[in-house]
């Protein structure tokens, strides 16, 4: 017991500690944004809006007729598969935290979990803008190259503002995902939970407007697919633009500030 | 150094961990010991904010943990091996670790030296690690940050042998060299021999702290014979405490040379007689955690082991 004896008397510590600096914000997003791609699955989900945007753009060119070449041929091609993808990317950057338990880890090296929530959200929405972009160049491209192939007029017949309504419909399927990835805090879960919304309630509600005539009138204010999926092709009115706004407010930011305050005190495990 | 005071986690119909109060000094290994389930892990993730107290404060290092401004530079913190990503590699959760600390990036290659991991293991996948190696990237994640305290629960899991002594040896220099160490196990044996202090929890409530001497000497003297009843009926004779203990033996509170003495001159003869060295505080571990033992006992040795 000697070493036990020496060891309690040589106390003094053999460094000089001074406190550390407090973590920049810049670095948790940084950490964040790595970690969106340091998997097998993070990463392949983020080529593939590349890959498949490519994908898109050549079915495009190859079967489509070619008075219909043009750039909102390209634009709603791609888009298809990044409302899908996108959202996805969005569920997973939080609830794999918990579905794979590096929450652990992550919060007992940053222990504001506001901090680390809120900077997979700015990154969340950060990497969707991107993406729209880079599809945007994407279908550019395949718009100059398929109006040459089928020998038509190059025609841009997307707007700016019809850019800014998908972006914004994109982004609310975005955050839509980050919602359930933050309430339901788990991958399998979550995900079936996107699909239930964005593939299953649709068809409920279809069918419930055809046989119920104030559910025709009035599911709008109700059902944010509907409300929103205007944004791919209307102009919108002032009244569509309140029940967009109004179905936000009841599917997306209620939910979310309500999963946020649970995820803030939850105990993890 | 680590101060948990008054420390109460209630849920739902039973408390975790009761009004748990102790210190785990500078320099020192402080282990902490108890049966599954009884508090030990609700008690060190109350510690790094993982899980709110229902009453109670934990300070480390003159802070609660959510005010630490860098946490892994000062406190290392192993909760669970196997709470990884599966699909990042070894070296990629080191690395993960090594920017949130904004630490430069040789320290993810001296680190990976430091638990023994090869460059081959380093690019595996977690997914396709051992427990032992988990164990090991584990301690890495808790040591990159060269942090002035170690939270360590169930560290030794999984680990073989040599593993054990790697990472005893590895604690006794950290807290050599001044830092604090607290460390617990559901085995006895494998934190003997790495505490210098002891806090023993069952329940949710301490039962027994102190250094590892001075519980271990209050163990008393070991004393066995070919006839048993002889023996107690002669140590009884001259009122001397004694408990039976495991195979025929005796636990007796007093000194070797009054047993032996005792034995001698009722004739009975003896087969051992020994300082009980722990003993006595592995009856204590098993009998006061006894309620919250799955098993009944029936062998102290055994159920031990």
């Amino acid at each position: 017991m000697t070493t036990a004896i020496l060891a309690a008397d040589a106390r003094t510590p053999a460094r000089t500690r001074t406190t550390p600096n407090p973590i920049p914000f810049t670095r948790i997003l940084g950490v964040e944004l790595r970690k969106m791609f340091d998997t097998r699955s993070g990463f392949w989900l983020m080529a593939s809006i590349g890959i498949l945007a490519v994908i898109a753009t050549g079915a495009v060119i190859l079967f489509a007729p070619s008075d219909e070449v043009d750039y909102s041929a390209f634009a709603s091609a791609i888009g298809i598969p990044m409302t899908i993808i996108l959202p996805m990317i969005a569920v997973l950057s939080v609830s794999s935290e918990w579905s794979q338990r590096s929450a652990l880890t992550t919060f007992t090296l940053v222990p504001s979990r506001a901090r680390v929530i809120g900077a997979k959200a700015l990154l969340t929405v950060a990497v969707g803008v991107v993406s729209m972009l880079v599809a945007l160049g994407v279908g550019a491209v395949g718009n100059v190259i398929g109006s040459a192939l089928a020998g038509v007029d190059q025609s841009w017949n997307v707007s700016p503002t019809e850019f800014a309504q998908i972006v914004l419909a994109d982004g609310i399927g975005m955050l839509m995902g980050f919602m359930l990835g933050v309430l339901l805090r788990n991958s399998p879960a979550a995900i079936v939970g996107y699909f239930v919304y964005a593939l299953v309630l649709p068809g409920i509600s279809g069918a419930l407007a055809s046989a119920n005539d104030w559910w025709d009138q009035h599911g709008a204010w109700f059902d944010l697919n509907w409300a929103s999926n205007r944004l791919y092709d209307n102009s919108l009115t002032g009244e569509m633009w309140a029940q967009l706004g109004v179905t936000t407010l009841l599917w997306l930011v209620l939910p979310l500030a309500i999963g946020l305050r649970f995820l803030m005190r939850a105990e993890v495990k | 150094m680590i101060n948990v005071e008054s420390l109460t986690k209630k849920y739902a119909g039973f408390t975790a961990v009761d009004d748990v109060s102790f210190t785990a000094r500078p320099g020192r290994v402080t282990g902490f010991l108890g049966p599954n389930g009884a508090g030990k892990s609700t008690t060190m993730r109350v510690m790094v904010g993982l899980t709110p107290a229902s009453a109670g404060e934990v300070t480390i290092l003159g802070r609660r943990f959510a005010d630490l401004p860098d946490p892994g530079r000062e406190v290392g913190v192993l909760l669970d091996a196997s709470a990884q990503h599966a699909g990042r590699t070894g070296r990629e959760i080191l690395t993960i670790a090594q920017r949130t600390m904004g630490l430069p990036k040789s320290v993810v290659d001296e680190t990976l030296e430091r638990v023994s991991l090869t460059e081959s293991e380093a690019g595996r996948r977690v997914r396709n690690y051992s427990l032992g190696m988990r164990q090991r990237l584990g301690i890495g994640v808790a040591l990159i940050g060269d942090p002035e305290v170690l939270i360590l629960d169930e560290p030794a899991n999984g680990l073989d042998p040599a593993g054990i002594r790697w990472m005893r040896d590895l604690l006794r220099g950290f807290a050599d060299d001044g830092g604090t160490v607290l460390l617990s196990s559901h085995l006895l044996h494998e934190i003997e021999v790495i505490a210098d202090d002891l806090v023993v929890i069952g329940n949710g409530r301490i039962v027994a702290e102190g250094t590892k001497d001075s519980l271990l000497a209050a163990g008393g003297t070991l004393v066995r014979s070919a006839d048993p009843a002889a023996l107690a009926a002669a140590l009884t004779a001259a009122h001397i405490g004694h408990t039976s203990a495991d195979r025929g033996a005796l636990l007796v509170d007093a000194e070797l040379a009054v047993v032996g003495q005792t034995a001698f001159a009722a004739g009975v003869p003896l087969v051992e007689l020994r300082a009980a060295d722990g003993a006595g505080l592995e009856e204590m571990f098993l009998t006061l955690t006894a309620e919250s033992q799955r098993d009944s006992i029936t062998d102290p040795e055994g159920a031990a082991a």
